[in-house]
């Protein structure tokens, strides 16, 4: 977790240094006035550079009104700044609930910022640090806006989601806002699954197999991976033309069909992470085959069983497996 | 990973491009601001103009690519050789407004991202400061802040592409609201250095009407139809009486037989005025006329600093007129000074072009012969003057070579250049030294602010005639031959049909009350805001008590004024921040109880969720925690309200225990 602190990018970094790293912060955050920071932007600077002429342009050509352009644009630049930190102050960031996802795909974490000033909150940029995934919304006024950063998930685990900035610019373009923020934020990353065929059945209980296999052909129960020895009668050749993979339709003859997916079925020189993607794997192809399956880790037993519950609860324990 | 691409910034202004609607904005913008140049420049650049913002509307609207740069470039020379062609330079205020006309219609061909519409945004308040070269009256400010409004409008959008125009246009006009406070201030205090900072375009000044310092008959009388405003007095105590009200300007010495000139100007002491009716201290706000005369009340018996009385008693100042203009003074009405005239300028006003009016000559010569003393000469040419029943008419016939025998003996039809002109020859002919004086009579007293209005129309001129003793005096002519010009201005004295000018007919009440009070308005506002200069900086400062402030001491006030306003905005705006609206309030009253009780509101929980998730919590109390959620749904979101049921909302909240 400690990599996604620290963001790759040396702006980040020296982001790091001048805000120093804080703990993640738990609950809504409220953007005090405080932590929001100020700069003019490079358009600011062209603007004083404008007002700059317009001053000597006045005092060259003695134009009274001349003067009161240049510094009505000087307020209003002036007043431009304020409405910029006002756009950011005092607004509330909460997290959702990030769902897990399979290691390579995005977390897709949830903030919901919630604006409780009267006015409608435009073009705020909401954006990942270390992944530079950015979103810009409006808040509208005392209401919520909901963000979803899509945050790249590359290892199995908790995912933080580390350093977020806000920034926004407006209303003048001439300033830019921003602030860090960093909430107590996680999300449940699986192994990324290998996609292979169910561990063959073996009469081996230790072995950890199929109990009371009958893979019949009476019921269609649901599809799988093509192997080289399925009947080409039970190709699905329907799905086959609608996806890239051969497909074979699985039949069942016994509901109560059980199987055990296990650590130690494997070859002894697989790592433990691929051992991990691999029954990952797994627990995806007996769900989808309907089947009655139990996970076996070294140290973890999850009994056999059937349903959302239990294929999360077996993923879960693939995503926190220390081995 | 791909950490390490940065991604392109989606607020900054060069990731976004320019929408038709913001093309269509900026157009409109430019077009507001430049629409008031379009008399002043040339017809074939207005047309270049118009040409270039309907090419890139067009290229627009059927979603063309934009012209290359070469072919820009191209344009861009032509046109600025074609403008350096037409003004004959490229760095006067004319050409100078003209080429940044033509750049602002370039610049919109290659406007592709929101950073290149910033950058027309930004020579859009530049071309609203070009609008004040010409006029800076009350209209002309009015019409540039809406001009403002719109501009800034397109700025705002650019932050914010998603929102309605009005939206945008709302946040523009609340900035410049906000704005005023600190423009304000900074107009103040402001440490002003009195421009121009180097040599002004030759035709910085061209335009600016007023005196001439000749007079040929015919040039007063195109003046005479202007309604501009030369100066304004203000009197302290009682105004004088019309027939004092006469404004020293330019005296004239030199007749060739065509044209009155000025004399050289020697500088005099202004020494002690004696005798005279009433003295009068007054303030005048003189219009710049690029000449370097003050006009005083005769006679001025002080001097406005940075001003030298010359030989011939006119105030004149050591530099040009180029601004409004603001100076004390004192004079005594019918005072004189010890007139000590050498022998050679006495001589030079009894000098007469030879050749020239032989009818007049010999009127003055036959004189001459039977009167020996000069006042009494003088005195007999008034009588002669007053009983030739002469007509005064803007409108005279035209004169030619004799012009001052034509008028006496032909035509007697003239106005003031007439009069006087043909009593100081007449006076040189019978050998009286005598000259002409310039300047304005009269003047427009506002009732409302007090101040006198003197106009271009108001020019006159008059003669004095030196009387040993006695010094120069003054002798009107023209009032002699019609007294009304002086006591009840022109309009009353010039026949029935002939042209005045259009102000100094009005006789209706309500329109002349109107004209008063837009007078004294204009004049308010070129006292304070116009012409407010050094000087007047100075005092302001010394009446608010920082006396002798230098531009250290204005930097530093400068500063915490901005800065307090700056910091009360933003406390401003930071407890609008958290000061929701009523009902919100209480809600959020209800929700802290719950969350005190143990019980906090998730953030995605919507009011309906929350108030049953707590009311399964709280059985006891589940009655009025549904009742406060049902209130605060229909107070907030509903449509109909009824007017208690605020109040029982505020009761049910302030009662409520959760467990």
């Amino acid at each position: 977790m400690a990599a996604t602190l620290t963001g790759a990018n040396p702006r980040s970094r020296l982001a790091t240094w001048f805000h120093g790293s804080r703990a993640p912060e738990k609950g809504p955050i409220t953007l005090g006035h405080r932590r929001v920071y100020i700069m003019p932007t490079r358009v600011g600077m062209m603007f004083a550079a404008t007002l700059l002429i317009m001053l000597v342009g006045s005092i060259n050509y003695v134009l009274s009104l001349g003067f009161m352009l240049t510094f009505l644009l000087a307020g209003m630049a002036i007043a431009g700044m304020i409405h910029t930190v006002r756009n950011l102050a005092r607004l509330v960031i909460a997290t959702g609930r990030a769902e897990p996802v399979f290691a390579g795909e995005a977390a897709q974490f949830r903030l919901f910022l919630e604006n409780q000033a009267p006015w409608m909150r435009p073009a705020v940029m909401v954006r990942h640090e270390a992944s530079m995934a950015q979103t810009v919304s409006d808040v509208p006024a005392a209401g919520i806006a909901d963000v979803v950063l899509p945050v790249p998930a590359t290892r199995r685990g908790w995912l933080g989601l580390g350093r977020v900035r806000l920034e926004t610019r407006f209303p003048l373009g001439l300033f830019r806002a921003w602030s860090y923020i960093q909430p107590d934020y996680r999300c449940l990353v699986y192994p990324r699954p290998e996609k292979g065929p169910l561990p063959p059945s073996s009469p081996d209980s230790s072995f950890g197999s199929r109990q009371a296999t009958t893979q019949g052909t009476d019921d269609f129960s649901s599809l799988r991976t093509y192997q080289p020895a399925d009947s080409p009668r039970h190709v699905a050749w329907k799905a086959v033309a609608r996806s890239e993979d051969m497909l074979t339709k699985q039949f069942s003859g016994d509901a109560s069909a059980e199987l055990w997916l296990d650590w130690a079925h494997m070859p002894a020189g697989l790592e433990a992470e691929a051992r991990l993607s691999r029954v990952a794997g797994w627990v995806l192809a007996a769900e989808t085959g309907g089947l009655r399956y139990g996970l076996r880790l070294p140290g973890i037993e999850i009994p056999p069983a059937q349903g959302d519950a239990h294929r999360t609860a077996c993923l879960t324990a693939l995503a926190l497996y220390e081995g | 990973m791909a950490a390490t691409l940065p991604l392109p910034h989606p607020l900054a202004p060069e990731q976004r491009a320019v929408t038709g609607r913001d093309l269509g904005w900026l157009c409109g913008c430019l077009i507001f601001v430049m629409a008031p140049h379009a008399v002043r420049i040339p017809w074939w650049l207005t047309l270049l103009a118009i040409c270039l913002f309907s090419w890139r509307t067009y290229l627009a609207l059927t979603q063309r690519r934009l012209p290359s740069s070469w072919l820009l470039m191209g344009v861009a020379v032509l046109g600025i050789t074609a403008i350096g062609i037409e003004y004959r330079t490229l760095f006067g205020r004319a050409s100078g407004i003209a080429l940044l006309m033509m750049l602002s219609g370039l610049k919109l061909l290659e406007m592709r991202s929101h950073r290149d519409a910033t950058m027309v945004v930004f020579l859009c308040y530049f071309l609203v400061l070009t609008n004040f070269l010409f006029t800076q009256s009350i209209p002309t400010a009015l019409i540039m802040c809406g001009a403002l409004v719109a501009i800034t409008g397109a700025l705002v959008s650019f932050s914010a592409p998603q929102r309605a125009p009005a939206a945008n246009l709302r946040t523009a006009g609340l900035l410049l609201l906000h704005a005023i406070p600190i423009a304000a201030v900074l107009f103040v205090l402001f440490p002003r250095v009195q421009g121009p900072l180097w040599g002004m375009p030759q035709d910085a000044y061209s335009g600016i009407t007023g005196l001439s310092d000749t007079m040929s008959p015919g040039t007063l009388s195109q003046l005479s139809i202007s309604d501009a405003i030369a100066f304004r007095a203000l009197f302290k105590g009682s105004s004088p009486p019309p027939r004092q009200l006469y404004w020293r300007g330019p005296v004239l010495w030199d007749f060739d037989g065509l044209t009155w000139r000025t004399g050289p100007r020697r500088l005099r002491a202004p020494d002690e005025v004696t005798g005279g009716e009433a003295k009068y201290d007054y303030t005048i706000v003189l219009e710049p006329h690029n000449r370097n005369w003050l006009f005083a009340l005769e006679t001025a018996a002080s001097l406005p600093p940075n001003a030298w009385l010359s030989s011939d008693g006119q105030v004149m100042s050591y530099n040009e007129i180029r601004n409004r203009m603001r100076y004390e003074m004192t004079s005594i009405a019918g005072g004189r000074r010890v007139d000590t005239e050498t022998p050679g300028s006495l001589a030079r006003a009894k000098l007469l072009p030879t050749g020239f009016n032989p009818r007049a000559v010999a009127l003055g010569q036959s004189w001459r012969r039977s009167i020996a003393d000069d006042e009494a000469l003088m005195n007999h040419a008034i009588t002669w003057l007053r009983d030739q029943r002469f007509i005064y008419t803007l409108l005279p016939p035209a004169l030619g070579r004799d012009s001052v025998d034509e008028f006496l003996f032909d035509t007697k039809r003239g106005f003031c250049e007439h009069f006087s002109s043909a009593f100081v020859f007449l006076m040189r002919a019978a050998g009286v030294p005598a000259r002409v004086v310039t300047g304005y009579q009269g003047g427009d007293f506002n009732p409302l602010d007090g101040y006198i209005t003197v106009r271009q129309a108001e020019a006159h001129a008059w003669a004095e005639v030196f009387v040993a003793q006695r010094g120069w005096v003054r002798v009107d002519p023209t009032a002699v031959s019609m007294p009304g010009r002086v006591d009840s201005g022109m309009a009353n004295s010039v026949p029935f049909g002939d042209p005045v000018p259009y102000l100094m007919r009005l006789d209706s009440a309500w329109l002349k009350s109107l004209r008063y009070n837009w007078e004294a308005l204009s004049n308010q506002w070129n006292l304070w805001v116009l012409g407010y200069n050094t000087e007047r900086q100075r005092e302001f400062l010394n009446r608010i008590g920082f006396t002798d402030a230098d531009w250290r001491q204005l930097a530093t006030l400068l500063i915490c004024a901005v800065g307090t306003i700056m910091i009360g905005l933003l406390l401003w705006s930071l407890k609008r921040l958290v000061r929701p609206d009523p009902v919100q309030r209480l809600w959020l009253a209800f929700c802290r109880k719950l969350a005190a009780a143990g019980l906090p509101r998730a953030p995605h929980e919507g009011p309906r969720d929350f108030t049953e998730r707590a009311a399964l919590r709280f059985p006891a109390t589940s009655a009025a925690i549904l009742q406060v959620g049902e209130r605060y749904i229909e107070l907030r979101y509903g449509t109909s309200r009824t007017d208690d049921s605020m109040a029982k909302l505020t009761r049910t909240v302030r009662d409520f225990r959760p467990a």
